[in-house]
């Protein structure tokens, strides 16, 4: 489904990746950790179509086609999805306005009719259920006001309703409490199938007790170091990631 | 000095034209004004307050003038479709400055004692009631244009509203400007609230033929103790027009008033507003929201006083500028010494949307009393990068994005206007500004060329 391929990115003149390589199949979940400043979420945002990120080498290849062509709007409609680790607020834009929008410019992009009025409210009610999420949030700005396990939750509900074929999901549980957590992971194990990837990038193993997943990469300056099963993120909880950078240093 | 002396024998030669039916006092406050225009010309452009915008030479333009109404006879409503017409209003047509009637008396007094219509009519029916406020607020001394307009303007729109008195329908004010020349129009309103009395007026600018035309406008308006107005204004005059308004508001004891304006089109626009909240625990909210493009220059010059205790002000004023127009916005909060535990807030956010558009933005306070809580700020930006990747990552297209990131923006305004139908016409007219789909024509029948 996605094949990077030595792939480079800089921010201005400063190269943050340097070189991944990473191929994920249709309904398997991939882990990717790593220490802070290793480039976890600059990866995600390179997927995604953030234009503020150089690609200087390298492929991405989604479904055979070359990504880095794509527009970010049109990235969303071929099916990638991205959680963001900051979901941003936008006052005066509401929920509902702003989901029905994504939802039939996605339509449009397949040549369907917008949703009805009704079809999408009870599109909404089931999958609020899906994360559990207050019914008056939808009756917001979006993400404005919202606490950090709201923002969280929201991401998982937009994903359930534009329902992606690769979801991204970057920090998703960086500030969520214990049942916050559980919710969130709930609802993205219910929304995994064979058909869909999901990509989730982590700083803790804790995450990964409740997705579990299939590969384990580990990202350090700008680069996959290690690979691996669910065992070796239980492995870096244990001892840190000082031993995967003693390991890297000295091999340099 | 050329122009000054223009409007001096223009004046002059057509004197006894101009104040043909006029009462002693009218006609005095004619020659006082015209005495204080002479004596301080033209604001030049160095002076602080008409910094950004000179309009001598805009009246130095070849531009004819009627001292009579034009016997146009038209039906406004064939040729004239309301921009707000889920609003149930009494509307009453301004056509070149002249109280239009068609057909029907100039000015109507209901039973519970309402008077609304033509100010030269009221003028001539009601001198004493008209003497009264006529020029009471609006002074000539040093506003070159409320002077210019007091000693040229003919008619209005006149409202009166007695003591007590719930005023339920709007009244709609249309200002048509019709002509076959580049053409100048003074005209006047005067709208007074008598104690506990509440009224909403909104006032719509148009033209309706692609002739370069100048308004110099004042309308003044008196809230009385516990009184309640709404006064609206829209401005959407083609691109090849000069607006310049001003609008003198003086509030008793605990009146509320709320003021808006909304500039969709306009050349060069100019509005000048001044609220002197004169009583104690007087409440005042000003809201601004102008959308410019092409070469459009919109300057919003806002004075609002708290002279004595108690009263609160809320202003907020928005722009939205693109390709190379330019804006301006000047508001000064006076505090006076007496005017303890006031709350003012004012605010200025501005969004330019090309390299070339430019605003210059001055929130003044000037406090004079101890005990107040007054705040104020100014913001210049783009729109914001995150949000408008967080929508695209959605499947949004980029230009919706933006157009829905603009829509929040103005909306931040528009949800502050008091009258729900107005407040949903006055999005529906915005969003299609933003997209360009608002083009003055939308409402005339007439299809004439651009």
């Amino acid at each position: 489904m996605l094949e990077i391929k030595d792939l480079k990115v800089s921010i201005e003149d400063k190269e943050i990746l340097k070189g991944i390589n990473l191929s994920v199949k249709a309904g398997e979940v991939h882990a990717i950790m790593g220490p802070n400043g290793s480039g976890k979420s600059t990866l995600a945002s390179a997927l995604a179509g953030r234009d503020y990120f150089n690609i200087t080498h390298g492929k991405i290849l989604y479904e055979g086609k070359d990504l880095t062509e794509l527009s970010p709007e049109d990235r969303a409609r071929e099916g990638i999805f991205l959680g963001f680790q900051y979901p941003v607020e936008i006052p005066g834009v509401s929920m509902v306005n702003f989901l029905r929008t994504a939802i039939n410019s996605m339509r449009k992009y397949r040549e369907q009719d917008p949703l009805p009025a009704g079809d999408f409210l009870k599109l909404m009610r089931e999958k609020k259920k899906v994360v559990e999420i207050d019914s008056d949030l939808t009756n917001r700005s979006v993400n404005e006001g919202f606490s950090g396990g709201e923002k969280k939750k929201n991401e998982i509900f937009q994903m359930a309703l534009l329902e992606p074929r690769l979801a991204i999901l970057d920090e998703t549980d960086s500030g969520l409490d214990i049942d916050a957590l559980r919710i969130v992971s709930n609802g993205v194990n219910k929304l995994r199938s064979p058909e869909n990837a999901t990509i989730v990038i982590t700083h803790y193993q804790r995450l990964l007790d409740y997705i579990v997943p299939d590969v384990v990469h580990v990202l350090y300056k700008g680069r996959i170091v290690k690979s691996g099963d669910k065992s070796l993120a239980r492995e870096l909880e244990e001892h840190g990631y000082d031993w995967i950078k003693q390991e890297v240093n000295a091999n340099a | 000095m050329q122009t000054l002396d223009k409007y001096l024998k223009l004046f002059q030669e057509n004197r006894e034209q101009i104040g043909k039916d006029d009462p002693p006092f009218r006609k005095e406050l004619r020659e006082t004004a015209m005495a204080a225009f002479e004596n301080d010309g033209f604001p030049l452009r160095k002076e602080e307050r008409y910094k950004y915008t000179h309009l001598e030479p805009v009246f130095d333009g070849e531009l004819s003038f009627d001292f009579q109404p034009r016997g146009i006879n038209f039906d406004e409503a064939d040729i004239f479709r309301c921009d707000v017409p889920l609003l149930d209003s009494d509307v009453l047509t301004v056509l070149n400055g002249f109280f239009h009637s068609n057909g029907e008396g100039a000015l109507s007094k209901l039973e519970n004692g309402i008077i609304y219509g033509g100010l030269k009519e009221a003028t001539a029916q009601f001198p004493e009631l008209v003497e009264k406020y006529l020029g009471k607020n609006a002074p000539t001394k040093d506003e070159p244009f409320v002077a210019l307009n007091t000693a040229f303007s003919q008619d209005g729109i006149f409202l009166y509203v007695p003591e007590g008195i719930h005023m339920e329908r709007p009244i709609q004010i249309i200002n048509l400007l019709l002509s076959d020349k580049n053409h100048m129009v003074q005209h006047r309103n005067l709208i007074v609230l008598e104690n506990n009395a509440s009224a909403q007026v909104i006032i719509c600018d148009h033209t309706l033929s692609p002739h370069m035309f100048l308004t110099n406008s004042v309308t003044e308006a008196y809230t009385g103790e516990n009184a309640d107005l709404d006064l609206l204004r829209l401005q959407n005059e083609h691109n090849n027009s000069c607006q310049v308004t001003n609008t003198w508001i003086n509030q008793d004891r605990h009146s509320r008033c709320q003021h808006g304006i909304i500039t969709l089109h306009g050349g060069i626009v100019r509005n000048n507003l001044r609220i002197n909240m004169e009583g104690e625990g007087a409440e005042t909210s000003a809201l601004g929201l102008f959308l410019t493009d092409k070469m459009q220059h919109v300057d919003s010059y806002t004075v609002i006083e708290h002279s004595n205790p108690h009263s609160t002000s809320n202003q907020y004023y928005k722009g939205v500028l693109d390709d190379s127009s330019t804006g301006a916005f000047n508001g000064k909060i006076h505090v006076h010494p007496d005017a303890q535990k006031t709350e003012a807030f004012q605010t200025n956010n501005n969004i330019l949307l090309s390299d070339t558009a430019k605003i210059h933005t001055k929130p003044r306070l000037e406090i004079y009393a101890d005990d107040v809580k007054c705040s104020h700020g100014a913001t210049v930006g783009q729109l914001d990068e995150e949000a408008l990747f967080y929508l695209q990552s959605r499947g949004i297209p980029k230009e919706e994005s933006r157009l829905m990131l603009m829509d929040a923006f103005t909306w931040d305004v528009i949800s502050k206007i008091k009258q729900p139908s107005l407040q949903i016409r006055i999005t529906d007219l915005v969003a299609k500004r933003l997209r360009g789909e608002l083009s003055r024509c939308n409402n005339c029948a007439m299809h004439c060329e651009d």
